[in-house]
């Protein structure tokens, strides 16, 4: 099961906070606190496992997290989610994020919260895992988001420039680069038989290695 | 209209939409607060409008602001009718911002049932999937309970998309709607097989966190998810499945066995590491679970251990991590394997990864032995010089205590080199386990005798040095330390060189600036010491003057102490300072007073173990439950609270009864049972001799006077306060372990010389026994409580909500189940009460059994002759299927009708597909699978699971003679046949494991005995010793569950069956209460042509010391068309004294301090003529007569059982040369004759 989903800043700012068991308001910034705490004074090349802080049930729980640029994507999960599998699905999450707000951002995160909660919400449901496989979220996501925009069909445009817009396949067309994060090719194969790869898996395996001094235009901006 | 809603959005455009909120959070960094408190203002405006737009976009901005830690539950109303919204965009905030801040105490859940019903059956797959998505964060007991009907059938939804959600759903509600799960697990199990990838997916997900729970509900689905693992690609499905296959192989070893190959391949095979680990994971449980019963798989170690050293070396530290993870998990059945990779684990040792030295130290603990402790010791305590961060410190700190301190002990060689790593390590500072050393210190000191002396000089040097520990951190845990340092001191104040300075430095004044509970002990001590030195001084002639002073020392410097603030310290500051002014009274007038004065303090501590309070044993008789006094009869509430308090008391109290009772003991019976055990020791073959030296201070214990006091080494500089002395231990270790080398080489050589050639080459790395002990050292064990349990099991914790789903899946659904309840309140127990049933039967019958008599007679005289001939005629058949007569017997009691009929089928399919993987089965294992343990009698091992449709009507009375052979042949076949209708699939699967085992397969054995059988119907008897309750049984008698398969062969309906067993003396049917002790039972169910049930029966035993056989009758009603006939069968059920015994796990220690006790008698057994491999002899042991194997080395194995009654039964069996001789020990030698009878004819059949 996982216990919670908590994406924070470098600088503890929560971005987005998923907890699949009820604590009350005040618990959840402590555990949200704790969780920084324990994680942001990790160096950048040890492992991706710790256990879980005093508040979020101790050592029984493992906290599981990756690193992009400015943010930090923490999983706490208990002894029935395979490590490896998690760090995979972090990937695959942040792919799809990647692939919904193209070339996603911090800034992203923090404006459109209810997107990615959205997104969250077609891979994890209730603490367990939904859906791996990153088209299929693609198509689900995709298909929700246009249903919300025949329900204003006739005043789609209007919304687009009150800045309701969706984020969606419209608009920007950049090339296609998510330089920022780590395809991690040894450790994390799991999508692999499931999805095409991806399509420049290629220059990732090469890049695995400098991804984290590799410039980040839009998320240090964000920062 | 539509003007309207233009309307409706340009208002919009003036609100704030959440970009806004962010935007301005943002923009208002240096008054955050209060910027959000307007918005939270405009936010209430907003949601008093109308217009569902605005509200919808007010809820959105809420549910980022919970984020943020606002508490908006006060706008849960709100949430709720967005979520009502009919439009999609609205419905999706309204569910979103439920799941952010809805919980069970949210009171407008209850508002929002309706609603999400509606919602979950709308045409729009997407409304019901964010309301499944929503429901799975917020569902309550009373959602679960309203809406499970409603998800079970969007269980077979048309989209996989709606499938999979319900799926996944479907596990919270059965959290928490426990009721749910026996109804919906059917559809559950049939979405493991669903076409769409993402649904078995989730299925899976669903089942593996049930099973995980209670793993033993789930392993009759262990052959589908084989079939799942072996076709799947989908690599998160592998994983959960393998992950689920290691929590369930522990019930089953046979299962582990049959994983190894799969997984093997696929650890060769896939290039996903993910599911590598996870494999090497399952590989490693299995091994661990089969480690009992086989060895012979060092290859699948090693390729364990070989794949994780590879993924320790590699560069990426999630790897490395997870590496090490696994590998302390063999660590702790195979330390040989991992040993070898020493140089790899010290070297992680090193790492920069803090998470990652943590896991090598795990590792460390199980790696050390006599010959590398110190030298591991050794590098630790470097790192805890160089370690930053006092929680690794801290770490390394209790790492090295736990490496020291393992298994009593074991590896340590030289104790004074142990205290000085203790010294050492108090110098740490700001470190949190100061107990933890005195803890350690107190321990070595009291139960290493011969350090006694050497341990209280380094604690004295402590207490010189006390403002080092101390410092100005007070509250700093190391000052903890000097409670163990004052108190060793004052406890064995004879050691003490210079007593009187010690004295003098435990009543420094700065010793009240100490914590409490330490100065409470310090002054305690100082009454200790100060009858030490009294006795040093009067037994000097005419120093009365320095005695004086002495006295006058203690009464200037107590008060100090009798202000203290803790009331400890005060009392046992003024009584010792009266003590003390009373002495000096008595010293001025010249009156020798140490004497009297040592009295006070005299007495030796033994230690106990941590545990032997808990066990033990309630003597007999003694129930603690009942009342000792009647309860006043009051309100019923008023007595609740009673009851429960006085339950807690009573507790306490006894536990606190029961301590000094064994204390109480006298001397002349503890003397004579030594004696007694001494006796019995000395023949003991299971008993492993300790060194003579720990049996002569067994015996000297009792006089404190003959403490062996050790010749310490002088050369090695007792005080150098601050200054590290370990290494110098190392150093002299080494120096000693060479000379002793030399002079082993030397004796060798000499020897060499007399005899010629020797068979022992030069020695090359020194070998464990090679090492011998710096000092010969007693460590006094851990007293125990005589009669002590062995088990070692601790409670779980009860209030875990996934106890509720501990429910047994197996069983078929009765009618009144298929469907959900969807009762407002919690549905009873769905239990008739027999005596009814029977009662109803009863009047139903009773026309039509008056009018059928006579014709019945008839038939039944007919019935016999027919009987007679066919007997004759297939007598070689019948023969086979029959069970067999050996003398059993056993008391059984009356059915509790009650106990909702179990079909077995599923179980015994597993038991089947199981079975054709060659392993020995633990019979506890395959209690759990059949849910009731297996007991087959020896002779009546023919393991007819089910019955292949017969044309001609079989009819067998239970003859005496079986050729066992035949009759397994035809078991299997009958087997196979019946599988092959069943699960094709898992058939394959297993004959194809069959055939690629490499290890000769044993034969098959089962559990299942031919009862009685007649042209209508056939009765197997499962097996003979399910118990209930085990600790129950312990004390108040023993119960014997009987599983009775009934089976119709007929074409014509069978009703009303009743099953009736002659009670003896012994042996009593249970029966419902009110019914007459010649009642019979009512079986609950009918069976309809072809179909077998099984019924359960509990008896009631008094004696198991002998095995008992009882007569019993079963009669019936044969409904056809036309006409109904009442039919009847005789069968004898028998009971083995073996069926007495129950498969209890035993740990190899507890076995020998078993064994040890000397309360056991011994007997012996020859069997000659055996030729079957060893490990089929001991599993047949293990099957047939529910041992355990305890421990296995070549030839030879100790195996444990023991009786519902606590007879422990040990058995040490042997072999060579065909020929088995079985030493076996019980408390009862009734029982344990007639055991071994049962097991040499289990033999004689073979």
């Amino acid at each position: 099961m996982i216990k919670a989903i908590l994406i924070f800043n470098n600088h503890g700012k929560p971005r987005l906070s998923k907890f699949y068991e009820h604590y009350s308001e005040d618990t959840e910034q402590q555990i949200i606190r704790e969780t920084f705490h324990l994680v942001s004074k990790r160096d950048e090349n040890v492992c991706n496992f710790l256990e879980g802080g005093m508040l979020i049930g101790g050592s029984e729980n493992k906290l599981i997290y990756r690193h992009y640029a400015t943010l930090y994507f923490v999983f706490c999960v208990d002894s029935s989610e395979s490590e490896l599998g998690i760090l995979d699905l972090i990937q695959v999450f942040v792919e799809t994020l990647d692939k919904c707000f193209e070339n996603v951002c911090e800034l992203d995160l923090i404006f459109h919260v209810d997107k990615v909660h959205n997104i969250l919400a077609e891979m994890v449901m209730g603490g367990m895992v939904l859906e791996t496989n990153m088209n299929e979220i693609i198509t689900q996501v995709d298909a929700q988001n246009k249903m919300e925009k025949s329900e204003f069909f006739p005043f789609f445009s209007l919304y687009r420039h009150l800045s309701f817009s969706l984020p969606g396949r419209t608009g920007r067309h950049s090339p296609q680069e998510f330089g920022w994060y780590c395809r991690c090719t040894c450790s994390c194969c799991i999508c692999r038989k499931e999805h095409e790869p991806s399509r420049n898996a290629q220059k990732h395996q090469h890049r695995r290695h400098q991804h984290k001094s590799a410039k980040l235009t839009l998320l240090q901006i964000a920062a | 209209m539509a003007l309207k809603i233009v309307k409706g959005s340009i208002d919009r455009m003036f609100d704030k939409n959440l970009q806004d909120l962010v935007r301005g959070i943002r923009n208002h960094k240096e008054d955050e607060a209060k910027y959000i408190s307007t918005c939270i203002d405009e936010i209430k405006q907003e949601l008093k409008q109308d217009n569902i737009a605005v509200k919808s976009n007010a809820v959105c901005k809420l549910t980022y602001l919970q984020m943020l830690g606002y508490d908006v539950s006060w706008a849960a109303f709100n949430i709720v009718e967005v979520m009502s919204s009919s439009k999609f965009t609205y419905k999706r905030i309204g569910y979103l911002a439920a799941s952010q801040c809805f919980h069970e105490s949210t009171d407008v859940i209850m508002l929002t049932t309706n609603q999400i019903r509606k919602d979950l059956s709308s045409p729009n797959q997407y409304d019901t999937g964010v309301a499944l998505t929503g429901l799975s964060c917020f569902v309550t007991p009373d959602l679960a309970r309203d809406l499970a009907n409603d998800i079970m059938t969007l269980m077979s939804h048309t989209k996989p998309y709606i499938r999979k959600k319900a799926v996944l759903i479907m596990y919270k509600v059965f959290l928490k709607y426990p009721e749910s799960l026996r109804p919906a697990f059917p559809r559950m199990k049939e979405k493991l097989e669903d076409p769409d990838p993402g649904v078995q997916s989730a299925a899976v997900n669903v089942i593996c966190e049930l099973a995980r729970r209670n793993p033993k509900n789930y392993l009759s689905l262990a052959p589908l998810f084989f079939k799942l693992m072996t076709s799947s690609t989908n690599n998160w499905v592998l994983i959960k499945i393998i992950k689920l296959f290691g929590a369930l192989t522990p019930l089953e070893p046979r299962l582990g066995k049959k994983l190894i190959e799969p997984l093997t391949n696929l650890i060769h095979s896939t290039s996903a590491m993910s599911l590598l680990y996870e494999c090497v994971n399952t590989v490693i449980a299995v091994l661990i679970s089969l480690s009992s019963g086989m060895p012979n798989h060092s290859a699948s170690i090693q390729l364990c251990v070989q794949k994780l050293r590879i993924l320790i070396e590699d560069s990426d530290q999630n790897l490395k991590y997870l590496g090490l993870l696994a590998m302390s998990k063999i660590l702790k059945t195979h330390p040989k394997s991992v040993q070898s990779h020493k140089d790899l684990i010290l070297q992680c040792l090193d790492d920069k990864d803090e998470s990652i030295r943590l896991r090598a130290l795990d590792l460390l603990y199980g790696m050390v032995s006599k010959k590398n402790l110190m030298e591991i010791v050794k590098k630790l305590m470097l790192h805890v010089d160089k370690a930053e961060g006092t929680t690794y410190r801290d770490e390394l700190l209790t790492k090295i205590i736990d490496i020291c301190s393992q298994s009593n002990y074991q590896y340590i060689t030289n104790f004074e080199w142990y205290i000085s790593i203790l010294v050492e390590l108090t110098r740490l500072e700001g470190t949190r386990h100061g107990h933890l050393i005195a803890s350690q210190m107190l321990d070595v000191a009291i139960r290493v005798k011969a350090i006694r002396a050497f341990a209280v000089a380094q604690m004295a040097t402590l207490l010189d040095n006390a403002h080092l520990l101390t410092g100005n951190t007070q509250h700093s845990g190391i000052c903890e330390v000097l409670y163990a340092a004052a108190w060793i001191c004052g406890e064995f104040s004879e050691h003490l060189e210079d007593p009187m300075a010690t004295l003098e430095a435990m009543l420094r004044p700065k010793v009240a600036t100490l914590p409490g509970h330490i100065q409470a002990v310090y002054v305690q001590n100082a009454a200790k010491l100060f009858s030490t030195v009294l006795c040093g001084q009067e037994g000097a002639p005419a120093d009365s003057k320095v005695a004086q002073e002495t006295s006058q020392l203690l009464i200037d410097r107590l008060p100090v102490f009798v202000q203290s603030d803790n009331l400890e310290v005060q009392e046992r500051a003024s009584c010792i300072l009266q003590l003390v002014k009373y002495i000096q009274k008595l010293q001025q007038k010249d009156v020798e007073v140490a004497e009297e004065v040592t009295a006070l303090f005299a007495g030796e501590l033994n230690p106990v173990a941590p545990k032997a309070q808990k066990k033990v044993p309630v003597p007999e008789g003694l129930d603690l439950d009942a009342w000792i006094n009647e309860p006043p009869s009051g309100s019923e509430s008023e007595d609740e609270g009673r009851k429960t308090k006085g339950k807690a008391v009573f507790a306490k109290e006894e536990s606190r009864h029961t301590k000094p009772r064994y204390t109480e003991v006298d001397e002349k019976e503890l003397a004579k049972r030594r004696e007694v055990r001494k006796a019995e020791q000395a023949n003991n073959p299971f008993y492993i001799k300790a060194s003579p030296s720990s049996q002569k201070v067994y015996q000297e214990a009792v006089g404190v006077e003959h403490i062996p006091v050790v010749q310490i080494d002088l050369s090695v500089p007792l005080k150098v306060p601050g200054m590290p002395m370990s290494d110098q231990y190392v150093k002299l270790e080494e120096e000693r372990r060479e000379k002793n080398k030399t002079d082993r080489k030397k004796k060798d050589k000499k020897k060499r010389r007399e005899k010629g050639r020797q068979r022992r080459g030069d020695s090359g790395p020194e070998s464990e026994e090679d090492i011998t002990p710096a000092h010969m050292v007693d460590i006094v064990t851990e007293e125990m409580p005589e009669n002590a349990l062995p088990s070692d099991d601790d409670d779980k914790d009860p209030n875990d909500p996934h106890k509720a789903l501990n429910i047994d899946l197996d069983k078929p659904l009765a009618d009144s189940e298929k469907k959900l309840p969807v009762r407002t309140h919690r549905p009873d127990e769905v239990l008739k009460s027999p005596i009814e049933d029977a009662e109803g039967l009863e009047v139903t019958s009773e026309p039509k059994k008056k009018s059928r008599k006579e014709k019945k007679d008839k038939e039944s005289k007919k019935d016999k002759e027919k009987k007679k001939k066919k007997h004759k005629q297939e007598e070689g058949e019948d023969l086979m299927e029959a069970g067999s007569e050996e003398p059993v017997q056993s008391k059984v009691t009356n059915d509790v009708a009650a106990q909702p009929p179990a079909s077995t089928p599923e179980a015994s399919d597993l038991d089947f597909w199981l079975s054709n993987a060659p392993v020995p089965s633990d019979p506890q294992e395959a209690a759990a699978v059949t849910d009731a343990p297996p007991a087959s009698t020896p002779d009546a091992a023919s393991g007819v699971a089910a019955v292949v449709p017969d044309s001609e009507p079989e009819e067998t009375k239970s003859s005496k003679h079986k050729k066992k052979k035949q009759k397994r042949e035809k078991d299997k076949k009958k087997k196979h046949h019946h599988h092959h209708h069943h699960s094709d699939g898992a058939r394959e699967e297993s004959v194809q494991n069959g055939t690629v085992e490499d290890e000769e397969p044993l034969p098959p054995m089962s559990n299942y005995a031919l009862l009685a059988e007649n042209s209508y119907i056939k009765m197997m008897k499962q097996d003979a010793d399910e118990v209930c309750d085990i600790q129950g049984n312990l004390h108040d008698g023993s119960q014997v569950v009987v599983s009775v398969i009934f089976e119709n062969k007929c074409d014509s309906f069978i009703k009303s069956m009743e099953f009736n067993v002659m009670d003896s003396l012994n042996s009593k049917l249970q029966r419902p209460e009110g019914a007459g002790p010649h009642d019979s039972l009512t079986v609950p169910f009918h069976l309809p042509p072809g179909i077998s049930n099984e019924a359960r029966f509990i008896f009631s035993v008094q004696s198991i010391v002998m095995p008992q056989k009882l007569k019993g009758t079963l009669t019936f009603i044969v409904k056809t068309e036309d006409s109904s006939t009442h039919e009847k069968l005789d069968f004898k059920l028998h009971f083995t004294c073996t069926s007495y015994l129950i498969t209890t796990p035993c740990y190899s220690d507890a076995y020998a301090k078993l064994l040890e006790s000397g309360d056991l008698k011994g007997s012996s057994l020859k069997l000659e003529g055996i030729n079957q491999p060893f490990h089929h002899l001991l599993a047949r042991i293990c099957f047939h007569h529910h041992f355990s194997v305890v421990e296995r080395i070549d030839s030879c194995a100790s195996m444990y059982s023991r009786s519902i009654q606590g007879h422990h039964v040990c058995l040490l069996v042997k072999t060579a040369d065909q020929t088995v001789s079985i030493d076996a020990k019980c408390d009862e030698p009734g029982l344990l004759r007639n055991v071994l009878d049962e097991i040499k004819l289990t033999f004689s059949q073979c």
